[in-house]
């Protein structure tokens, strides 16, 4: 199949596809950010996209969540084209994702940034605010613990009420991540969720991503240039440099592949 | 009972219900003399437009100067409800009620039509709710007014004279917000849905606009008895304390509530960083979309009830300068803070319609808009967050869920997930 090695054997294989992107291509001005992309990804897969500073991973991102248009190219999710919808439609179809540089909302509340992140899925309108009727306080109370369990899950239970902005480094990338979960994603976008972390904290972060998919059945596409986490919990791996793709395989192969390392040390070493 | 006292929502209505009873007692001893009462009620009315623009500038981050184009239509609109009914003509009653139902209802039809196809090019959506408002309106002239204006007439005025005219000022009220309220809805398709930067000036267009048509309501517009820049005279003073009070609770409590809310916490998110809430699958549009129109709502409510306290309405009073007001109110009070817009609009009305108007000289006005830049600059330079910041008294503050106590399933299945620290 298209946009997928071919080694990874028939079990994932007899899979339905989740996402499938086919010749994307996307210009800024002139600047061809994107090149004839394709991939292919499997429910329950997690892939990786790797590729040095300004390959044009975060554009991929970008555009099948619908922030730009991009010139070429098509992008389906569960057989549903993507391109021209909205990005909230995007996001309540059931993809997610986190942002490279966090962008959280900052003054308002740990639990407030999972909260909002619930609003489409609320069940109940603007009348049912307004005169505070039983689904509201009803609705609001289911809202309040699904969030509360979700920080728990990262770690952030006894922040729940404290301003996002002032937490740590460390735990403003997990409520990035707790928030995205919020939006009850089936496929996650993770864009370098271990960007500034320490080994430590790293394999803190394997843990809790392989925990969350399991949890939620995720399927999982990460941005990531760390290789420890990486080569150890993506099960392939593609990789773009100048906007195309240069090598698609399992870690291993990934890894030894001279034009991925050629491509990695033109200009900065695999990490 | 300790609880029950400490409980906000008991403390507030209990301090909103003592306000209401001392104040009236003061007017019904001739304590509180006609000027003061005025000064308090336009005060509420200033403050009602503030409370909206709050919602729409500092709670959903949407600059707009267009506030005072609502409060006009507002206080235009009900006043001509009045008017025409104490003259014993219920035409304009019947239009605006009637109109803004159909209209609701075609608008309502038409976005339930539009939903069905995927992304809709916004100038279509705007001419067809556009046209659908005006199928509305012009039905209710053509066609409903004609077949019930004089039944109802009859009917509301078969009723004992003291009841029929609070009927008709409750609904002039209504209407007049509700058509500031399809009014900016048909604003906001163009302005907010095509993620114009230039909202700020759009909607100062929009207020010079109504300027310039109320100015010429006897020319341009087919409304001689709003005698253009010759001002209204005759409306009924109706507005009394019990209304100033109610509309100014109703409107603090449907903004409190709305905060509170789901709704509400996707108003700040798009404030906040609109991309992302964008890409939390919040239809950031809409939102903007539903924080302006209550706004205006606000302000077109506000505007009834300043125009049956005035009993006199002139486009000077809605024109450019003015309309800075309420702008001027929230960033004093401070963005966010209900409880700062409050406290600043009562405020700013009472000293500088109130005591600076009794105790100086003649003249005055003309520095007003001197010291008002002044002023506001020196608030920017010491307190740019304003007086209250984002300070809400307990009663508006949004409440801080408790935390979970005991663990979850999650934390009991894999405790090294959950004990996990940074
Ligand atoms: N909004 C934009 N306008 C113009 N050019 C852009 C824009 N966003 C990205 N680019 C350019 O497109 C190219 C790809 O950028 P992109 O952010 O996708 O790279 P990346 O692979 O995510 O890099 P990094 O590892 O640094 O995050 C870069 O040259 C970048 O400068
Ligand atoms: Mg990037």
């Amino acid at each position: 199949m298209k946009g997928r090695p071919e080694n990874l054997g028939p079990e994932v294989e007899a899979r339905p596809v989740i996402l499938e992107i086919e010749g994307l291509t996307h210009y800024f001005d002139s600047l061809r950010a994107v090149h004839d992309f394709s991939v292919t990804i499997k429910e329950g897969e997690l892939v990786g996209l790797i590729g040095p500073n300004g390959a044009g991973k975060t554009t991929v991102f970008n555009l099948i969540t619908g922030v730009y248009r991009p010139t070429a190219g098509s992008i389906r999710y569960e057989g549903a084209p993507l391109i021209g919808l909205p990005s909230h439609e995007i996001i309540q179809m059931g993809i997610a994702r986190t942002f490279q540089n966090i962008r959280l909302f900052a003054n308002l509340t740990v639990l407030d940034n999972v909260l909002i992140a619930y609003h489409p899925h609320s069940g109940y309108g603007l009348t049912d605010a307004i005169f505070r009727s039983r689904r509201f306080r009803e609705r609001e109370r289911v809202m309040i613990e699904q969030s509360q369990e979700l920080l728990e899950i990262f770690g952030l239970a006894d922040r729940q009420n404290d301003v996002a902005g002032g937490l740590p480094y460390g735990l403003q990338r997990r409520l990035e991540i707790a928030r995205a979960l919020a939006t009850q994603p089936r496929l996650l976008l993770l864009d370098e969720p271990a960007a500034g972390m320490n080994p430590q904290e790293i394999d803190q972060l394997m843990e809790l991503i392989r925990f969350i998919r399991d949890r939620f059945q995720l399927t999982i596409f990460l941005v990531e240039h760390r290789m420890r986490l990486v080569m150890n919990i993506c099960e392939w791996i593609t990789v773009m440099d100048f906007g195309e793709i240069i090598a698609r395989g399992k870690p291993e192969e990934v890894r030894s592949n001279p034009q991925v390392i050629e491509a990695y040390l033109g200009r900065q070493a695999i990490r | 009972m300790r609880q029950f006292l400490r409980n906000t929502n008991v403390t507030f209505l209990a301090g909103a219900g003592l306000v209401f009873i001392i104040v009236q007692a003061l007017i019904n001893l001739g304590i509180l003399n006609p000027y003061w009462q005025g000064v308090i009620f336009w005060g509420a009315a200033i403050t009602m437009v503030s409370l909206g623009l709050n919602l729409i500038y500092g709670f959903n981050g949407q600059f707009s100067l267009g506030q005072y184009g609502f409060y006009a239509i507002g206080a235009y609109a009900s006043a001509d409800i009045t008017y025409r009914w104490v003259r014993n003509d219920p035409s304009a009653l019947v239009v605006v009620i009637f109109g803004s139902i159909l209209a609701l209802i075609f608008m309502l039809g038409v976005n339930a039509f539009l939903r069905r196809f995927y992304g809709v090019f916004t100038p279509t959506k705007f001419l067809l709710n556009f046209l659908a408002a005006v199928l509305g309106f012009f039905l209710a002239v053509r066609f409903v007014n004609p077949a019930i204006g004089q039944s109802l007439y009859q009917a509301l005025n078969g009723l004992p004279s003291g009841i029929s005219q609070q009927i008709v000022f409750f609904l002039a009220l209504v209407g007049g917000a509700t058509l500031a309220g399809i009014v900016s809805y048909l604003l906001g398709i163009p302005v907010l849905e095509l993620g114009s930067d230039y909202f700020g000036i759009a909607t100062l267009g929009f207020t010079i606009i109504v300027k310039v048509l109320l100015d010429n309501t006897d020319t341009i517009l087919p409304f001689p008895e709003m005698k253009g820049a010759r001002g209204m005279v005759g409306i009924p003073k109706w507005t009394t304390w019990p209304w100033v009070f109610f509309s100014f609770i109703a409107v603090v409590l449907v903004m409190r509530n709305l905060l509170h809310s789901s709704t509400g916490r996707a108003i700040l998110s798009v404030r906040e960083d609109e991309r992302a809430a964008e890409l939390m699958g919040i239809d950031t549009t809409s939102q903007k979309i539903m924080a302006f129109v209550v706004g205006s709502v606000f302000a077109g409510l506000a505007g009834g009830i300043r125009a049956h306290d005035l009993a006199f309405l002139h486009p000077t009073t809605f024109g450019f300068l003015p309309s800075f007001n309420p702008l001027i109110i929230i960033v004093f009070g401070g963005l966010g803070s209900m409880t700062g817009t409050i406290i600043t609009g009562f405020f700013w009305i009472f000293l500088l319609e109130g005591v600076l108007r009794l105790y100086l000289p003649e003249g005055f006005e003309t520095w007003r808009f001197v010291i008002y830049p002044i002023v506001l600059l020196l608030m920017m330079l010491l307190r740019p967050q304003g007086l209250m910041g984002r300070y809400e008294i307990a009663f508006l503050r949004r409440p801080l869920p408790p935390p979970k106590k005991e663990p979850s399933l999650a934390q009991k299945l894999i405790p090294e997930a959950g004990e996990v620290k940074a």
